[in-house]
This record gives structure tokens, C-alpha cells and sequence, in this order.
């Protein structure tokens, strides 16, 4: 056990768990606006695959990682336009509508897949950038400052999601759309304009989280491949409280605990027939969080169509 | 039915209608005569670099063999992953007459226990698995079992003489079948190999998970390890963090050198061909099942396929075909 409490196992877990964090960072970020403006969005996952697909297919074939981000936040804005269309104008069942765009997603990046690849290649995607100077600094250095693009401005986007949230106007409309929706409207704020505007940005969001994953961390692409992480990222949401501190701690933990079952693992400190215990880790927290999670800051409309003079 | 109600199944149906066409049956021509009719149902996409693409590989090779599409009519059912919808794609694909239908997956052992007793006709074949229920009473059924360590006990001596660190990392799906015999055999070749070697093996409890499959990588990678190597169809995410971190991948079930054609050293391939070729002929003389094959490297239904733009010592190949020789005569075992 005394080998498992080592500083090398120790810097390793944060490292893993940041550059695990990450897509989870993305996608749960974006879903905490979408939710905070009053949506639901359970494709989450579904986006991710067609941003992971797409963002795969466009650097296959050109070599830009520049336009196979973009690629992913276009096809991200488009899903997230077309669940908006459905949970507010259309008014529909945000779960089952949630599910059905997952599903959506699922089908049709796997559809394209087939039809405009066909088999999958190793591609050069976003390479670690060491940040000078504090790249060199000990310990840390290795953990937080030699990641690539992708992970430093998912983190980066942690402090500015709380400041739109909470020091401006715009976020003062948002969590109004998902607190108060009648009264946010009886003051002139558009809440279909700001809900269709929080969905969408979720969209986009999702899709880079699916492209950091196709272009970032693995740098393949493969049908289903990000295997129900989208539906952990909306429980991150929970998790988080519905802020983006929050939500960035809930993807460390949930990443980092991850991290320490491999590494646990790797060890060989557990008898092998506690191996499932183990891996059962991340997720038993996951549960553990959601019951015990704070729910002070559940938007009080979230979920709930609003439709002038009905509500 | 409301407006509102009525866009919501009709986005709802769009998204399954288009996950169905991900996961359609190939298209294939209207029967002929003399036409063999096969059909596969498999749990992961039939280009997964790994189990499902042994089996669709080797049934495209069978069926290029008998004259194309006209001899051989080829249908295909992937990313099965739920065994009830796969349960019912094997009975479709039986009432639909198919001479031969394939349920490529342990998981759907007791569906296809249910479903072959009422199709006495249609020959059935299953693995990884050995047992064709002729002990209950069922004929119509074939088996096939890849002996997976045989091929990872090679790779084991291979990953020896090519580690330079000494470390070597395993990423396998669940510690059950063909991962776990091959992973055993794995390690024992190492340390037969190599007994001052360290051989570290997580299993992510997933068969699809990608990103835990890459943290696993990572994991290795930091722990030290030069070596990788892994089963299931999720590696892809370990074969990609083997490349970033210039590490050497070692494959199985499929040759999956295309996949990072600078980072896989060498692949156990599954090639079933040989199987399925014989399983049609002894259905054609009217023995649809009772005999649960075996894929070995004796009977080249296990190869150990070399990357050329990979660039391995001499001595490290004239060790591994020295543990093939001696595992197909019987003096290495390969498991511990």
C-alpha cells in the first residue's frame, strides 16, 4: 500500500486527471448554461460524437486542427439550434427530446463514419505546449503547465463562465430564464432569445469537448467513441451545484479518482478480485455526489417549458 | 395528438431511424440458387480494429473466395451492443432462411441457446465460446474459441527483447475470455523472456470505454512503461496515446498496424476464415454444428502479423518464432 502513497503516483493522478478533466470540462460547462437558462439537454453525448467526427474527418483530410475545431463548434451550433428549436419552440418533453438528439448524434456520426472514412488513422492532433517558465517549475510544472491547448482553455474557461454568470447582464438574464421565467419576461428579457442562445452555446460546447477528445486526447476516431461521457458530464452539472467552480471540481475529482483506480491497478496492491471494486470507483462517487450534492442553486424552471401568460 | 407531442416522436423517431442506419445489415443482393447465405451479428462496428473486425475481415475474405456476392450473400448486424436487440437480429436473420448465422460474441451465448432450437435447419456458430449445447440436446450449433494466449505468450517475448525500460504496460477490457487468456499469456511470455521485467496490467471494466482505455495508456506511459499493449475494441484510445508519448503497441485480434502505421511494432491476428470455410462445408453435407473449433497458431488461425514500417531486431523475431515453434510442439506453455 506504502507504494501507492508516492509522490510519483501522486503527480501522476493530477497530471491524468487534468488531461481527463478536460472534454468533461467542456461539454459539463456548456450544459451548466443551457441548464441555468432553464434547458435540459441530455444529447450531450450525441453532439460530442458528431464534434469528435467531424472535427476527426476535417483534420484527416486538410490537416488543420484550426478548421477541425471550428468543424466540431459549427456542427455543435447547428445540434444545439436544432435542440433549442425543439425545447422551446416546439415546447417539447426535454428528456425524451434530450435523448432522442443523443441518439441522433449517436447514428448519424457513426452513419458518416462508415460512408466517409471507413476505417480510422492515427492522426497528429494537438501537441502538449510546456508554458515557459512555469513548465520548468518542480512537481508542478509536469502536473499543470505541459498539457496542450485544448486542456489550458478548458480551465481557462472556469474563471470566465463564472464571471458572464454572475458580473454581467447577460448572465443576470440567464439565471433569470431558468429562475424566474415569467418575471425575467415581464421585464423585457427574451427568454426563448436567451435560452436558444445558452442550448446553443452548450451545443458548441459539446462539440469542442467531442473534438478534444478526436483531435486532443486520443487522436482516433471510433463509432460510440465517447461512450456515455456526455451523460457524466450532465451529472457533473449536479455535481457542481450548477457552477462552473463547481462543475470544475466534480470533473477533477470524478477524473482524478479515475486516475487513482488505474493507478491502484497498475500497482498491483489489491488482490484481483477486488479489481471491479475499484473500477466501480468513479462512479459510486458519482452517485454519492448526486444524493449528497448541494441543490441550492437548481434553477427553479429547469426542465419547465415557458410559454408567455401559461406559466 | 397535439402539435407539440407530435414533433417531439417525430425528432425522437429521426434519431433512431438514423442510429438504426449506423447500425444497418449490409446491403446484399437478392438470393440466387446457388447462393450461401451468412449473417453476423457483432457488438462493436465491423471496423473497430479489433474482435468484430477479425470476423467481418475474415468473411469478406471467405466470400471473395467464392465468387463475390453472387456465391456468397454477406449480412451484417454491428454495434449489437444490447444482447436483447441482438437476440432478435440473429432470430430474423434465421427465419429470413440464412444457411449460416454467426452471433460473434460471448455475451450472446444464451440467447442463441433459445433461438437455435427453433430454427433446427439453420446452422448457428458462436465464440469466443466452446460449448455448442450438444449436451442439451442442440445440433444445430458450433463453437469457435481463439486460443488468444498462444499469440499474446509471442508478443510477450517480443515486448521482452524490445523494452527498454523494462516496463511493460497491458490495457484489457475485463478480466474474462479471450482478454484475460490473452493478457495471461502476455505476461508469462515477458517474464519467461525476461524475469527481471515488470509487467503492469489494468483492466478498465469496459469494452468500449476509449478514454479510460487512453487514461490506462497514460497511466502506463508515466509508470514507465516503453512497451504497450492491450485487448478490446476500445485500444484505439490506448494505440493514440501510444503514438503521442512514442511508445510501442503490440495488437491482437486484429491487425491493427493501419491504425498508427508508426507505433504498432506487431498484431495477433484472428483469422476465422479458415473456420468459416469449414463450417459451411460440413453444413453443406448436413451437419450444421457439434464441434467447437479452435483458432491456433498450429492451425494458422492465430498469426503474428509484423508491421514493416516498424523496424524490430533480428534476434527479437528469431525469439518470438522460437516460442511459436515451441508452443505448436507442444514444449512452451503459454499460460501460467
Amino acid at each position: 500500500m506504502n507504494e501507492l502513497f508516492t509522490l510519483p503516483v501522486l503527480l501522476g493522478v493530477l497530471y491524468s486527471g487534468v488531461r481527463l478533466a478536460t472534454p468533461y470540462l467542456y461539454a459539463a460547462l456548456g450544459e451548466m448554461f443551457a441548464q441555468r437558462s432553464g434547458v435540459v439537454n441530455l444529447g450531450v453525448d450525441g453532439i460530442m460524437l458528431m464534434g469528435a467526427f467531424t472535427a476527426f474527418f476535417i483534420v484527416t483530410n486538410t490537416g488543420s486542427l484550426a478548421l477541425g475545431m471550428l468543424g466540431a463548434m459549427v456542427i455543435g451550433l447547428l445540434m444545439g439550434l436544432l435542440m433549442s428549436f425543439v425545447s422551446v419552440n416546439l415546447r417539447a418533453v426535454q428528456g425524451i427530446s434530450g435523448i432522442g438528439l443523443y441518439l441522433f448524434g449517436l447514428g448519424f456520426s457513426s452513419l458518416l463514419f462508415k460512408r466517409l472514412l471507413g476505417s480510422t488513422k492515427a492522426i497528429d492532433g494537438f501537441q502538449a505546449i510546456p508554458i515557459p517558465f512555469l513548465s520548468d517549475l518542480p512537481y508542478v510544472g509536469d502536473v499543470f503547465f505541459k498539457h496542450n491547448a485544448l486542456v489550458y482553455v478548458a480551465f481557462a474557461l472556469v474563471p470566465v463562465a463564472a464571471f458572464v454568470l454572475n458580473r454581467t447582464t447577460l448572465g443576470l438574464k440567464i439565471r433569470a430564464a431558468g429562475m424566474k421565467p415569467e418575471a425575467a419576461d415581464s421585464l423585457g428579457v427574451s427568454v426563448a432569445g436567451v435560452r436558444y442562445f445558452c442550448v446553443c452555446l452548450g451545443g458548441v460546447m459539446a462539440g469542442v469537448a467531442g473534438a478534444s477528445l478526436s483531435i486532443g486526447l486520443i487522436n482516433l476516431f471510433q463509432e460510440n467513441m465517447t461512450s456515455g461521457l456526455g451523460f457524466i458530464a450532465v451529472a457533473l452539472v449536479y455535481f457542481g451545484g450548477w457552477t462552473p467552480v463547481g462543475v470544475m471540481v466534480g470533473a477533477l475529482l470524478f477524473s482524478m479518482v479515475n486516475a487513482f483506480q488505474l493507478w491502484v491497478q497498475v500497482k498491483d496492491i489489491l488482490p484481483s478480485s477486488y479489481r471491479d471494486f475499484v473500477v466501480m470507483m468513479p462512479y459510486v462517487l458519482t452517485i454519492v455526489a448526486l444524493v449528497f450534492g448541494r441543490r441550492a442553486r437548481q434553477p427553479t424552471a429547469l426542465s419547465k417549458p415557458f410559454s408567455r401568460g401559461e406559466n | 395528438m397535439n402539435r407539440n407531442v407530435k414533433s417531439l416522436w417525430s425528432f425522437a423517431a429521426a434519431g433512431l431511424i438514423l442510429a438504426a442506419c449506423g447500425a444497418a445489415p449490409a446491403a446484399a443482393p437478392a438470393a440466387s440458387a446457388k447462393q450461401v447465405k451468412v449473417a453476423v451479428v457483432m457488438p462493436s462496428a465491423s471496423n473497430d480494429g479489433a474482435f468484430s473486425q477479425s470476423m467481418f475481415d475474415a468473411l469478406k475474405s471467405v466470400q471473395a473466395s467464392m465468387g463475390g456476392e453472387a456465391g456468397f450473400k454477406l449480412a451484417v448486424s454491428e454495434g449489437m451492443v444490447q444482447v436483447p436487440n441482438a437476440a432478435a437480429a440473429i432470430r430474423d436473420y434465421a427465419q429470413q432462411g440464412y444457411d449460416l448465422v454467426i452471433a460473434h460474441g460471448t455475451q450472446y451465448g444464451n440467447s442463441l441457446q433459445e433461438i437455435a432450437k427453433d430454427f433446427p435447419n439453420v446452422a448457428f456458430a458462436w465464440g469466443t465460446a466452446t460449448d455448442t449445447f450438444a449436451d442439451k440436446g442442440i445440433k444445430n450449433v458450433f463453437a469457435y474459441n481463439p486460443r488468444a494466449q498462444e499469440g499474446g505468450y509471442a508478443l510477450g517475448v517480443l515486448a521482452a527483447k524490445i523494452s527498454k525500460s523494462g516496463i511493460i504496460g497491458v490495457a484489457g477490457p475485463v478480466e474474462a475470455g479471450d482478454a484475460k487468456t490473452y493478457v495471461d499469456g502476455f505476461k508469462k511470455g515477458v517474464l519467461d523472456t525476461k524475469p527481471t521485467a515488470k509487467v503492469n496490467v489494468v483492466y478498465t471494466g469496459s469494452f468500449s470505454d476509449v478514454s479510460l482505455m487512453a487514461a490506462a495508456a497514460e497511466t502506463h506511459s508515466k509508470a514507465g512503461a516503453d512497451v504497450l499493449t492491450g485487448s478490446s475494441q476500445a485500444v484505439v484510445g490506448a494505440i493514440g496515446v501510444a503514438k503521442d508519448k512514442k511508445a510501442i503497441w503490440l495488437g491482437t485480434q486484429a491487425n491493427q498496424s493501419s491504425l498508427a502505421p508508426d507505433t504498432v511494432g506487431a498484431s495477433q491476428v484472428y483469422d476465422f476464415s479458415g473456420i468459416v470455410k469449414e463450417i459451411l462445408a460440413l453444413s453443406a453435407k448436413g451437419t450444421k454444428g457439434g464441434t467447437a473449433f479452435e483458432l491456433s497458431l498450429k492451425s494458422g488461425g492465430l498469426k503474428i502479423v509484423y508491421n514493416d514500417k516498424i523496424s524490430i531486431p533480428a534476434d527479437a523475431k528469431a525469439a518470438v518464432d522460437a516460442a511459436i515453434k515451441g508452443i505448436i510442439d507442444g514444449t512452451i506453455k503459454p499460460l501460467p
